[in-house]
């Protein structure tokens, strides 16, 4: 069993991708529903393996799967199909209470006749552990989430903030072979959220335990997990590192989901060796890193993020993508602005501009610009 | 103006009620006080004379029958709950979409008059009626076999009778619970079994107390079920006040049971919140 142990060790020795049975696996797991005599597929087949000391997060807008995903290797919900392992045991039909990994739930679900001390202690109890032993546990994890001395009250009695630490700490005292968290830091507001991120993560690598997060916020995805799925209708569009999937989209939905990002599409014009070149307009050119066979006349999907773009009032030189457009927006944002630009075909395309140096607006509403960006930064759309 | 009106609104909501109450419950309580107190016949007239004996002689004679109510009350409480609680349950964890068409289910009797309702049990329950009649003849039953007229049918009558009183409240309670509580105490390996004592029950006792409240105290001072569904061996405080007031006319000491009846009530009743009062009852149920 996972000790709790400080250190940053713990969490570092399991990256992905090494060789020891995946602490959970998803196998061509599939969940049907029947609602008003219909049948509703929420996960059509999702295959996925959490490596120890993970922290992994599945993304996804509302009705995408995730939670139901979640609540599958919790064991609150049967899959119609496929197995669900931990730790290379078939767990498809154990019931919840008998299963090794424990839940902090969307509204932390807190025993309201319970002081702090008595829901915490809850699940050493009917495990069966010795007084003293809980005592001890209780009190040390109560430490870690910063709860020590308000043992006795009770949960209306504590701030949404302090709640979400007792239903961590509720979970973790059991030194579970997986924390499963379905949205915790959605009912709190977004100040209390960024220091619980923050908090969580540090958490998670004091105890070394996976963490399986489910959440719709991108922004919280990317800042916490050592890796993310990202879900859509029932399957997992894409499986990478965050960084992975912000800068390689693997789908236009994952593109369009993570981040602000511009679609553009056009006609293969030449290929030059593994760059092609993309006409849109009569002075635009887009070039693009391209993989596998492209040929002449194909069309292209890509996206390019908006920080990667230069926006300019006269023509940019050099190997550049560059397009013409005419500004329809200006927004001052603080730290950046950001610029809507209409093409000549019509796209929209977002702008970033860092406030680096000065915050002087390069071009007003109406005005003629140039875009431009390095070829590596249009990414192609399989 | 404005501050007045805000001040006085509090007052404006509660006085239809309060005027209704002193109406048709204080004045009339203080008079039964008092006429508890006075002395004389129906004949002559009753003064006020703080006669306190008619206490002393109602308790003395009908000491039986005050027992016999409280012991029937309770009773039929008890079975109350033991019934209620499934249904209630059932109705605000599995009811589904359908939870208002159960509770309409429920309170489907209240349609029909209490009276009427308790007749139709003297009908099915009577010696050779529809329900007994066929299981002697085939001799499943012995002849001599009964229920009406015996303590069995009253408290049957009683529970029957005021059981949605039970079950509403309960099923409020019920219902409040977050399925997620259920699953939390599943997912920190409680049992189902486990998961109902420390969760569910803990949490639906105001329910319950609540209910007990509605059904013990109507129930111990009923006479209705006594008097249709029992027999001489069964008559309840509640026949003997009636009795008093309406056949022997003997106003004092049918008011001084009366009020006897009333403290016992509010003595349970407060004993009962004390030991069971639904803060302690949390307590102690969380550990």
């Amino acid at each position: 069993m996972t000790e709790i142990q400080a250190g940053p060790g713990a969490a570092a020795s399991a990256a992905p991708g090494s060789h020891q049975t995946p602490a959970i696996e998803l196998d061509n797991v599939v969940k049907e529903y029947t609602s008003h005599g219909e049948v509703v597929r929420a996960v059509k087949g999702v295959s996925l393996a959490i490596t120890e000391g993970e922290f992994f997060s599945l993304l996804g807008p509302s009705g995408c799967g995730k939670t139901t995903s979640m609540r599958m290797i919790a064991g609150f919900e049967d899959p119609t199909q496929g197995v669900v392992r931990l730790h290379g045991q078939d767990v498809t039909s154990v019931p919840p209470n008998k299963r090794d990994v424990n839940m902090v739930f969307q509204s932390y679900a807190l025993f309201p006749h319970m002081s702090v001390w008595e829901n915490v202690a809850f699940g050493l109890k009917r495990k069966k552990v010795e007084a003293a032993e809980i005592q001890r546990r209780v009190g040390e994890i109560l430490e870690v989430v910063d709860l020590t001395g308000r043992e006795k009250r009770r949960p209306k009695e504590m701030s949404g903030g302090q709640q979400q630490r007792v239903a961590l700490a509720r979970a973790l005292v059991n030194r579970p072979r997986a924390l499963l968290l379905d949205e915790p830091l959605g009912a709190l507001d977004l100040k209390l959220r960024q220091a619980m991120q923050i908090e969580l993560k540090r958490i998670q690598r004091d105890v070394g335990i996976t963490f399986v997060y489910v959440t719709h916020d991108q922004g919280e995805a990317l800042t916490m997990s050592d890796r993310i799925a990202v879900m859509n209708d029932g399957l997992v569009d894409q499986l990478a590192a965050p960084r992975e999937i912000y800068e390689r989209p693997a789908t236009k939905f994952v593109a369009g989901f993570i981040g602000t990002s511009n679609l553009l599409s056009g006609s293969v014009d030449k290929v030059n060796g593994s760059t092609a070149v993309l006409a849109l307009g009569p002075s635009d050119r887009i070039l693009a890193p391209i993989e596998g066979t492209v040929s002449v006349g194909d069309t292209l999907e890509l996206t390019v993020r908006p920080e990667k773009i230069t926006i300019s009032t006269a023509k940019p030189e050099g190997d550049l993508s560059v397009v013409q457009g005419t500004v329809s927006e200006v927004v001052y944002l603080g730290t950046s602005n950001s610029y809507a630009v209409v093409l000549a075909d019509g796209a929209e395309i977002t702008v970033f501009q860092q406030n680096a140096h000065d915050s002087t607006i390069t071009a007003e509403r109406g005005d003629t610009v140039w875009l431009s960006w390095q070829p590596q930064h249009s990414y192609v759309l399989r | 103006m404005r501050t007045l009106r805000a001040r006085l609104t509090p007052y404006a909501l509660i006085f239809p009620g309060g005027l209704w109450l002193a109406i048709f419950f204080v004045v009339p309580t203080l008079v039964m006080l008092s006429l508890s107190l006075q002395s004389g016949n129906v004949v002559d007239g009753f003064a006020f004379t703080f006669n306190w004996h008619s206490y002393v002689d109602g308790v003395t004679t009908y000491h039986d029958q005050i027992v016999r109510s409280l012991l029937y009350g309770l009773t039929a409480t008890v079975v109350q709950i033991v019934i209620g609680f499934p249904v209630a349950y059932w109705i605000a964890f599995k009811g589904g979409a359908r939870k208002s068409v159960y509770l309409f289910l429920v309170l489907l009797p209240f349609l029909v008059s209490f009276v009427l309702r308790t007749i139709s049990w003297q009908f099915l329950l009577s010696d050779n009626g529809i329900l007994f009649g066929p299981l002697k003849d085939i001799g499943l039953l012995p002849q001599d076999f009964r229920v009406l007229a015996t303590p069995y049918a009253v408290i049957g009558g009683l529970s029957y009778n005021f059981l949605p009183f039970m079950i509403l409240p309960m099923y409020v309670a019920l219902e409040r619970i977050d399925p997620r509580l259920l699953e939390a105490a599943q997912d920190l390996y409680a049992s189902r079994a486990q998961t109902f004592l420390r969760v569910v029950l803990p949490l639906s006792l105001p329910g319950v107390f609540a209910g007990v409240l509605m059904t013990f105290v109507p129930a111990t001072s009923d006479y209705v079920n006594s008097s249709v569904l029992g027999g001489t061996n069964t008559t309840m405080i509640g026949n003997v006040i009636q009795n008093q007031f309406l056949v022997n006319q003997d106003y004092p000491v049918a008011s001084a049971l009366s009020f006897t009846l009333m403290a016992l009530l509010l003595i349970g009743i407060f004993v009962y919140a004390r030991a069971l009062g639904t803060e302690d009852v949390l307590e102690v149920a969380a550990r």
